[in-house]
């Protein structure tokens, strides 16, 4: 298990560095003075972009050097052009991430693994097919149509009641003391974005569906039904268990996705988030913003796909005899 | 038993039997109608509409007029049809889509079999670059990149985005070469000296053919949603060029998204059908090709 959790994190630490290698090709920090008004002379130029360490004319394995012996004294480096360090900036970031994205993902895996266990169980029956009919168009509707649509929805609502119902102008306006009706206002759009979004309900619902009739043709549910429980009973107490623990490893990959819907999610309802900083970074040519970012995803993703190991070992009995997690 | 009684019986082949099975399946009919009506939208339609997509003149006596029988779909701000925008867009979004497709998934084949048929250190190389690539979401990594390959053609965009996106395919690819690696019919043909990618072409890839033929699908709606995504962002396909991702970032920003909803819902509802029209026929693929579906098979 520590075995694991070493090499994740020597992941963690190869993908961020190639992040920031890779950004420091394809980005320009540079540029952003040809476009100023009034021009700079070029060595407050050059002292501007050493003092963020992307100086061009530095080879980039200096730059890289520089950087990492940052990070390893826990100096993320500073934001572009604004002198505030990255480190505040994070945690500020994600937690508005965080409050934006909880309430919506818990419900999105209840949900979803709730209509799965339903359609699996109420096989081609019509509620089956309306809900596969409803997954699949969801499936295959990108989040920033949805969440745009979500927001005219909303709008024609406030209409519609003549008073304002639904906010999609970020987490609240009258600031952190905000009361909780205004947050939940505030909330519920973009909480319905990802719900219905492509992390969301759709895409659990239909692969709980799959594993869960995996499971309805198993010898030991027919064992549970032939001791005389019925229908329901067996598969709460005997099916349910076992139809969870793809879905534990499933979670892991979903992480990921998870993250790039809540950029747009973020972007539209104007929750200045992680995902919304990511996208301003890339726009920026922040490459130390970049940088983190990436370091922060990578060690969220691999801390799930961990969490996902151990959740497995516990629900699953022959791992645990094993003595070892399988994948 | 007499010798009258026995009637001929015609072999089906496979790929017969999985047509059949495919055609008579519901998703697959209403996909492809869809899919062809889209196609059939996107590269004939615009020969019969007077509007070109290349007209670039402002015309600001039609500027966001709604939609009406001179333009099915609307105007925009500087009075450019909709229609021929949309049409446009969605040229592009379904070549991108499966440029795409095909060659994430042809990396996937590649990569993976390598890995699967040779083992050693090959294999381990390639399992690790594909753990280092799954780490990080591809939209982000795609994102990163997108500035370096600004102004450039949008056949460059869907190599990257295939280039990030074939790692999971490749997984599975790899685990069924190494089972199928031991099968006797391989070995014979190592032991006659037969070269190692021959063996790789013409007995591995042919046995995986159903699960990359789908995964092939999928992929296409999975590019068609990258594409858009990123274009949504600006990372994707730049002005003058136009993409669905872009007319509906058009559409929505600032108050155009309630005082003039045709310009994203229709292209909206167009990137949705498309997305869903894939997605069936990969869907319906699936249970044909899958022996355990019942779907599609003789009632």
């Amino acid at each position: 298990m520590l075995r694991r959790l070493g090499a994740k994190l020597a992941l963690v630490f190869v993908a961020t560095s190639l992040t920031y290698l890779l950004a420091s090709i394809t980005l320009n920090p540079a540029q952003v003075y040809l476009n100023q008004s009034q021009q700079l002379s070029e060595s407050a130029i050059r002292s501007n972009l050493n003092t963020y360490n992307v100086n061009p004319e530095t080879p980039l394995f200096e730059r890289y050097w520089t950087w990492l012996s940052g990070v390893a004294h826990g100096n993320l480096g500073l934001i572009y052009q604004t002198q505030t360090p990255i480190s505040e900036e994070l945690l500020r970031r994600m937690g508005v991430s965080f409050r934006l994205l909880v309430v919506g993902t818990v419900l999105a895996v209840v949900l979803g693994v709730l209509v799965g266990v339903i359609g699996a169980i109420r096989q081609y029956k019509v509620d089956d097919y309306v809900s596969t009919i409803v997954a699949f168009v969801l499936l295959s509707t990108p989040v920033f149509l949805l969440a745009n649509a979500l927001k005219y929805g909303g709008d024609i609502a406030n209409v519609g009641f003549g008073q304002v119902l639904f906010y999609s102008d970020g987490e609240y306006h009258t600031g952190p003391s905000a009361g909780l009706l205004e947050r939940a206002q505030h909330l519920a759009l973009p909480t319905l974005a990802i719900i219905l979004g492509p992390a969301g309900i759709a895409y659990f619902s239909r692969y709980q569906r799959s594993a869960m009739l995996d499971v309805l043709g198993s010898d030991f549910l027919q064992t549970a039904r032939a001791k005389g429980l019925t229908k329901w009973r067996a598969f709460f107490t005997h099916g349910l268990r076992v139809a969870l623990i793809p879905m534990a490893t499933f979670f892991a990959f979903t992480f990921g996705l998870l993250l790039v819907g809540a950029s747009f999610t973020e972007r539209i309802f104007n929750w200045n988030g992680m995902g919304q900083w990511a996208i301003d970074a890339i726009n920026n040519s922040d490459v130390n913003a970049i940088a983190a970012i990436a370091g922060v995803v990578a060690l969220l993703v691999m801390f799930s796909s961990f969490l996902a190991d151990v959740l497995h070992a516990a629900l699953d009995p022959r791992v645990r005899a094993a003595g070892k997690v399988a994948v | 038993m007499s010798k009258e009684r026995v009637t001929p019986v015609r072999a089906t082949s496979r790929a017969q039997l999985v047509m059949r099975r495919f055609r008579r399946h519901p998703l697959a009919l209403i996909g492809g109608v869809i899919l062809t009506f889209l196609i059939l939208m996107a590269y004939v339609l615009p020969f019969f509409l007077p509007y070109r997509p290349e007209d670039l003149d402002p015309d600001y006596a039609q500027s966001l007029v709604g939609p009406n029988p001179l333009h099915w779909f609307g105007t925009d701000q500087i009075g450019h049809d909709l229609l021929a925008q949309s049409l446009s867009g969605l040229q592009k979004s379904l070549l991108i889509g499966f440029v795409a497709a095909l060659v994430s998934t042809g990396i996937a084949a590649t990569v993976g079999s390598i890995a699967g048929y040779f083992g050693g250190w090959s294999d381990r190389a390639i399992t690790v670059v594909i753990e280092v690539l799954l780490v990080l979401p591809s939209f982000l990594i795609v994102a990163i990149i997108s500035p370096a390959i600004q102004g450039t053609s949008f056949v460059l965009l869907a190599l990257v985005i295939a280039a990030f996106n074939w790692m999971l395919t490749a997984r599975v690819v790899r685990s069924l070469a190494l089972s199928l690696r031991d099968r006797e019919y391989v070995e014979a043909a190592r032991y006659m000296g037969v070269k190692p990618f021959t063996i790789i072409r013409t007995h591995l890839l042919p046995n995986m053919a159903s699960l990359l033929i789908v995964d092939a699908t999928l992929n296409v709606s999975g590019a068609i949603l990258a594409e858009t995504g990123l274009s949504y962002f600006g990372f994707g396909i730049q002005p003058p060029d136009v993409s669905l991702g872009t007319l509906i970032a058009v559409g929505t920003s600032g108050p155009s998204l309630t005082s003039s909803p045709w310009l994203w819902a229709f292209p909206g509802v167009m990137l949705v059908l498309t997305v869903l029209s894939v997605n069936f026929i990969g869907d319906a693929m699936r249970d044909a090709i899958d022996a355990n579906s019942s779907k599609g098979a003789r009632r």
